[in-house]
This record gives structure tokens, sequence and C-alpha cells, in this order.
């Protein structure tokens, strides 16, 4: 029997039987990966050929905690949702905040695995630990915001709600999973992959406590660390007044702010969708996730316009970047409806954004003929923005279909695939490589295509003290981003918990709770372990060095104006250095001897 | 005589406070078993605290047979005194607030006692939305706040223009 703040059990089942097994959480396990994306990922390669397709019923989702959720640590109540991706096949680990980790595991259990496919549509109904499989067929097509408050009625008002939209459903390769009907697992497709199982959701509500090994030792990290967060200019001012949407001014002024599908990465308008904005015109109030003292989260209200009245989540500062910028669109409120419409339809923001802009790239070059848009759809159209995110919702017509698949497969269609500003056919978010090197070398390495939570970079680019134009020491960056970010992830708790903690507070928090020895070595060993885990399942499932890449615009196309005009990235000396600071060879295969170091030798 | 406040404008649905109060009186973390409880209004997205005022007039004191339940004058906190419950639940029925609770496994009364007046819950609340303050400055602090309100208002007056 486990310690410390593991319930100690897994939760398995079987849509296309009904079957639910109890299993007991592997100790060895937990403690070589502690929990939720490295745990997950580990059952994944154990479970799952990695050749699959990711939409057949042999795929799993797992829906995993760490061992921090349900604790007070702080905003340690992240949810996890692995899978193998459906907009690139890699392994996906897509992560959200809210309220559901926390309730999932007063249920009695660390995860759910979900194997098979439901004959229709269900959705799960999680009660004190006791599984009921509910009829979906009346929730089916229903936006997530809505699904969420009939579930609640249907359940219990105060269970604590997945969903996917229509675009899981009719299985949008952007499709998200989304939590508490506003919060989102977003990235990598994983709303496709549960809409191919038939899934609609999960209820959870739980009466069960979570306990700590060294309760005395824990609640003194527990202060220490929420201290630090309340202390810090981001985590305890900035990220309060202006939601993560401070950074729009922060990296438009370094000229790193993708604008218009890359053409440029200065957008001269960028204070009319800023965070400072947002609060002055949109902001009814602050939102925080489980246990959180810093309260980024925004909730909205549309006060003019044509969407006057509109009411909702976010947006935070990728959605405000990929709906607004990227699209060349300066309309706040356009760039609001476009966030609630995403998340309605259970779609991610980024992709969708990008997508968009994607397509509004084709068509201004001329690859998309004029008849197959069903509007004109210049840059800057902030109609053509939002009708476009309906189409792609409701999959509506040609344009709808394609879209909704992503900016890689759109592209590709019209014969320009290089128009896709993506790595490993995922969007790349709001941070421009061409002005800041490391970020660009961490979108081509990234275990699950392009992103930026894998290994926070502008941390130490643009916030901290590193020389964002400067090539060199970049490799160990992204490593050291990438480690610590795969156990921290792991472990239950938000990433932005980063701006004022770090490797040995989160370390100090871990080993408390679950009475695992680990100091900040260890726990970036961990955290490396599991970033090497994630690769060999790539690595199975066909990925090599040719898909570490990033769009030639990125490479070849200098940035026209702005601080960082006349960059360009150069990203295979970087690739080299990478490869050989993670103990990989030259393609990008890990080396026997770094698995061993690792104790993954018997997985390779 | 200090006193919780309570302000759902500042509150974000944390619930930290949940955490910390649970954890304080029982060493788990259930917010089930948490004296404080903030309700969450999805389709509004609004947050509201809700804890024991130690009622001046305490229904469940003046409901309960076996006097488990006192108000202290002195310390102005409705005591609960678990040696003396019988379990009756009568105070869970007769608190107009719903701020007489039930533990986890349903069967122990708990309630909020002000921590002995250094409010767990009070700590954590990194938004400020609680706070334990002197009631008279609390009352204070209100007027101000709203006087400085009727002050704009009077300083149009004074420029001839009635509102």
């Amino acid at each position: 029997m486990i310690n410390g703040s593991y319930q100690g059990k897994i939760l398995r089942v079987n849509l296309t039987n009904g079957d639910v097994k109890v299993e007991a959480i592997n100790e060895e396990w937990a403690k070589k990966y502690i929990g939720g994306r490295g745990y997950g990922t580990r059952i994944m390669l154990k479970e799952v050929d990695p050749n699959i397709d990711p939409l057949s019923k042999e795929n799993k989702v797992i829906i995993a905690t760490g061992p921090l959720d349900g604790t007070l640590a702080p905003s340690s109540g992240r949810v996890m949702v692995i899978t193998k991706g459906a907009l690139n096949g890699a392994i996906a680990c897509s992560n959200s905040g809210g309220h559901f980790g926390p309730a999932l595991k007063q249920t009695g259990y660390d995860m759910i695995i979900l194997e098979g496919k439901a004959k229709e549509p269900v959705y799960l109904w999680i009660n004190k630990g006791k599984v009921e499989i509910k009829c979906a067929k009346h929730l089916w097509g229903k936006p997530v915001d809505e699904t969420d408050k009939l579930m609640r009625e249907e359940t219990h008002p105060e269970a604590e709600t997945m969903a996917i939209g229509p675009a899981g459903e009719k299985i949008a390769l952007i499709a998200n999973v989304m939590f508490n009907g506003h919060r989102a697992a977003g990235r990598t497709g994983v709303g496709a992959v549960v809409g191919s199982k038939n899934l609609k959701g999960i209820a959870v509500r739980g009466n069960l406590s979570v306990n700590v090994a060294d309760p005395e030792k824990f609640m003194e990290a527990v202060y220490e660390t929420r201290d630090i967060l309340s202390k810090d200019a981001f985590s305890g001012g900035g990220a309060a007044l202006y939601g993560t949407a401070m950074l729009v001014n922060v990296i438009n002024s370094v000229g790193g702010f993708p604008t218009r599908n890359a053409h440029d990465a200065y957008f001269p308008e960028a204070e009319k969708i800023s965070g400072e904005t947002l609060r002055d015109k949109n902001l009814v109030r602050n939102e925080g996730c489980a246990e959180c003292p810093i309260g980024c989260g925004r909730v909205t209200e549309i006060k003019e316009g044509k969407y006057k009245g509109e009411h909702g989540g976010g947006p935070e500062y990728e959605s405000v970047w990929a709906l607004g910028a990227m699209c060349g669109i300066s309309d706040l409120n356009a760039v609001i409806m476009a966030n609630y419409l995403c998340d309605r339809y259970g779609m991610d923001t980024i992709s969708a954004g990008s997508t968009v802009a994607c397509a509004m790239d084709l068509y201004e070059s001329g690859f998309m003929p004029k008849e197959d848009a069903p509007f004109t759809l210049n840059f800057g159209s902030s109609d053509a923005l939002v009708e476009s995110i309906k189409r792609m919702g409701e999959q509506k017509g040609k344009f709808g279909k394609l879209l909704a698949q992503g900016s890689y497969r759109l592209a590709e269609h019209y014969g320009h695939p290089e128009l896709s500003m993506s790595a490993k056919k995922q969007e790349f978010p709001a941070y421009d490589p061409r002005a800041i090197k490391g970020i660009g070398l961490e979108y081509a390495t990234s275990n699950r295509g392009a992103c930026h939570v894998r290994g926070y970079t502008i941390a130490a680019e643009v916030l901290g003290t590193a020389d964002r134009l400067k090539y060199e020491g970049k490799a160990e960056l992204a490593k050291t981003f990438q480690d610590l970010t795969a156990a921290l992830d792991s472990t239950g708790i938000c990433l932005f918990t980063t701006f004022g903690l770090v490797g040995k507070h989160i370390a100090a928090l871990y080993s408390t709770a679950t009475g695992n020895e680990c100091d900040e070595k260890e726990f970036m060993k961990i955290g490396e372990r599991i970033w090497n885990l994630e690769k060999l399942f790539n690595l199975k499932a066909g990925f090599t060095r040719k898909d570490d890449a990033l769009p030639p615009r990125i490479t070849k196309e200098p940035i026209k104006t702005g601080p960082s005009k006349g960059e360009i990235e150069k990203l295979d000396k970087m690739l080299d250095d990478y490869y050989k600071v993670r103990g990989w060879n030259e393609k990008s295969v890990p080396t026997k001897e770094k698995l061993e170091e690792l104790g993954l030798s018997q997985l390779k | 005589m200090k006193i919780l406040m309570l302000d759902p404008l500042k509150c974000t649905g944390c619930r930290a406070c949940e955490y910390a109060c649970s954890f304080k009186h029982e060493g788990v973390f259930n917010p089930l078993d948490s004296r404080i409880k903030i309700s969450t209004f999805l389709e509004d997205l609004s947050f509201v605290p809700s804890v024991c005022m130690q009622c001046e007039e305490a229904y469940c004191a003046e409901v309960c047979p076996t006097g488990a339940l006192i108000k202290n004058a002195e310390t102005d906190v409705v005591e609960f005194n678990k040696d003396k419950c019988i379990g009756c639940k009568q105070c869970v029925v007769a608190c107009p607030w719903g701020s007489i609770k039930l533990e986890h496994t349903g069967k122990e009364i708990i309630k909020c006692d002000n921590c002995e007046g250094d409010p767990e819950c009070v700590k954590v609340c990194a938004q400020q939305a609680l706070t334990f303050e002197e009631v008279e400055d609390a009352v204070a602090a209100k007027q101000k706040g709203v006087a400085v309100k009727y002050k704009e208002i009077a300083k149009e007056m004074a420029k001839g223009v009635n509102p």
C-alpha cells in the first residue's frame, strides 16, 4: 500500500463492454515517474502500441492527477490527459486547471484509464468511488458550457466536470478536453481521441481525504512557497492584475510577437489587445484554479458592439495572440468572442487561431481559390475570424471541415504545407523563434509538437537574464526547462508557480507530501527520465530527427519590422548541441548509456 | 471584538481556505471537513464564501438540548463541546447559514471556532477576500468607502450641478 498523498488506486473503465476495475498504483513506478504525466506515459508505453491510429479503439486515454493534487500546495489542482495525440500521433499530455483534479482524488482514485469505444454516446459519473456509465445521447451536440451545467443537474450540483464539445464529437484534430466548462486541456487533439471513444464527459464528486506523509514539514513548504509566490512581481502582482495577457506588450516590445501568420514578429496595434486593455474594458473579476494564490484566470464580459452581453472565462495570453495578432486582428471584442466560441465548441485556441491565420495567408497568396472561401478572408478581418471559428466548430462545408483538422492539413491540401506555422504538425504558440532563439529549439524538440509549456525558456530569455538573440547555451537551457517541467507537471502543480519557485521548492513539496526522498538533483533526474520516456514512445511511433523542425518562414525569412528586424532562426547547430547535451546520438536517439543511467534500458 | 469578513467580490474561488481549514482541524485535506465553504456559481462565474457568523442570537445554541453549543460572551464565539453532543443534528436544521456542518463521514458536527483568534483561512487567502478584523474598523472602512463616492457627488453639487 502506497503512503503519503497518493490515493493508491487506479480506475480502469472499458467503454466497449462497460467493465470497471480498480487497480493498485505501482509503487516503483510512482517513485520513478511521480504520477500524472510521467506515470501516465509509462502506462501508455506498456499498454499501447505507439504505431496505432490514435483514433482507433486500441488507443487509451488516461485522466490523471499528481501527488500534489488535493493538497494545499500552491496551484496544485492540475489534471492531465495522456494519450497518443490525434493531431500528430506523438505522445500527448495536455493539462488543465480548474477543480477536477482534486475532486477526482477525493473519489479515491489517482487516475482513470479509459479503454475501447462505447457503442453510443456515454458519460461517466464517479460518485464517492462508485462508477456509473450513463447515456449521453441527449448531450451529444451540446456546447461545453451547457454540457457542464446539464451534467451537474443530472448528477450533483457540486460535481466537477470534464467534457468535450461538438468539435471533439466530430473528431476535429484540434479538439480539446474542457474542465469545469471553461478550463482547457488544450493541445494535441486530445478531444478528438475522447470523441472517438463516444465519451462525452466525466462528472466526479468524492468525500475522501488526501493525507500527506510529513504534515509538519509539508505545511512549512506550503507556507514558504505560497509566500514566495505572493511576493513575486509576476505571480503576486502582474498576473492577477492583467492575467497572462500582460505578456502581449512584453513580448511585442522585443519584437517576438508573431503577426499575420508570422509574416512579421511585431504588431503595431498590440496595445489594443493587451492585458492592460482587457482589464480596462472587459474584466469582471479574477478566477483562481484549485488552491492557487496567483489567480491569473479572467472572467470577462463584452460590453459593447455586436457581441455585447456575451460573457465567460478568458482569454489568456496565447489565445489573445492566436486569435488576435496572428490573424492581424486588433478588435479585442472579436478576439474575446472567438475565444468564448472555441471554449464552447471545445477547440484549442492556439491551433484554431493559427489555422485561421494560415487560411488567411493561403487566401491572400492565391493558393486557396476564392470559391473555396465562404467569405473574404483577409488578415485583419474580425468577422472572418468569428465566422471561421463557427464553421470549424460545426465542420460546416468543405471550409469548416478542412480548418477543423488544423493548419498543417489545411496548408497541405492546398499544396503549401510550409505555410503552416507548426512543428510536428502542431501550431506553435505566441513567441517568435527568430527573435527568441531558445524557444525555437524548444518548439522543434518538444515531445508533443510545438509548445511553450514543455520548456518555457521565455522565463530566462525574455523575463530573465539570458540573451534572447544568442545561440550559445540554449541547448542546456531548453533541456533544463524541459526536465523541470516534466517532473513538475507530474506532481500536479501549475507551471506558473515557476515564476517564483525553483526545483528545490517543488522537490520539497513533493517529497514531504509523498515520503519519497527527493532533493532538487533527484527531481531534475526524474524529469529527464520522463522526457526520455516520452522520446522512446515517439521513436517507436516513427518520429526521427527530421521531425524536429521548424517552418521555413522561421528559418529563412527575416523578420521585417520591429526590434528584431532582420533576424532568422538557425536551428541545426542548436539541435546538434541539444542532442549532445541530452546524451542522444545525432539521429536524436538516446544512447545506451543514457538509458542505463536513467533506468530505462529495458524499455528500449 | 474581531469578526471574519467575507468579500465575494475579491474571492477567486480557489478554495485554498477550505483545504487550510480542514487541515488545521482534522489534519487532512478534505473540503467536506472544512468549516468554511466557497460556493461557486459557474454560469455567472461568481464565488461566495460562507462560514459561521457567530450569531448573537444563535439558533444552533438555542435548539441544542444538551448545551453542546454555547455563545461565549467573552470571546463572542459560539463554542461547540463535542463531549456533550448527542448527534441529534437539530443545530444543522436551525442554522440559517448552513454553517453548522457534518464532517465527511456524516457522523460528527463541525463548526468554525475562529481558530481561537488566528483563523487559518485568512492566512492562505492571497486575494484578501477573507480578513479577520475589529468590527469597528470594518464598519469604519465601509463607511469611508461609501463616503468616497458621496464626496465626488458633493463636489459636483458644489459646482451647482445637481445630480
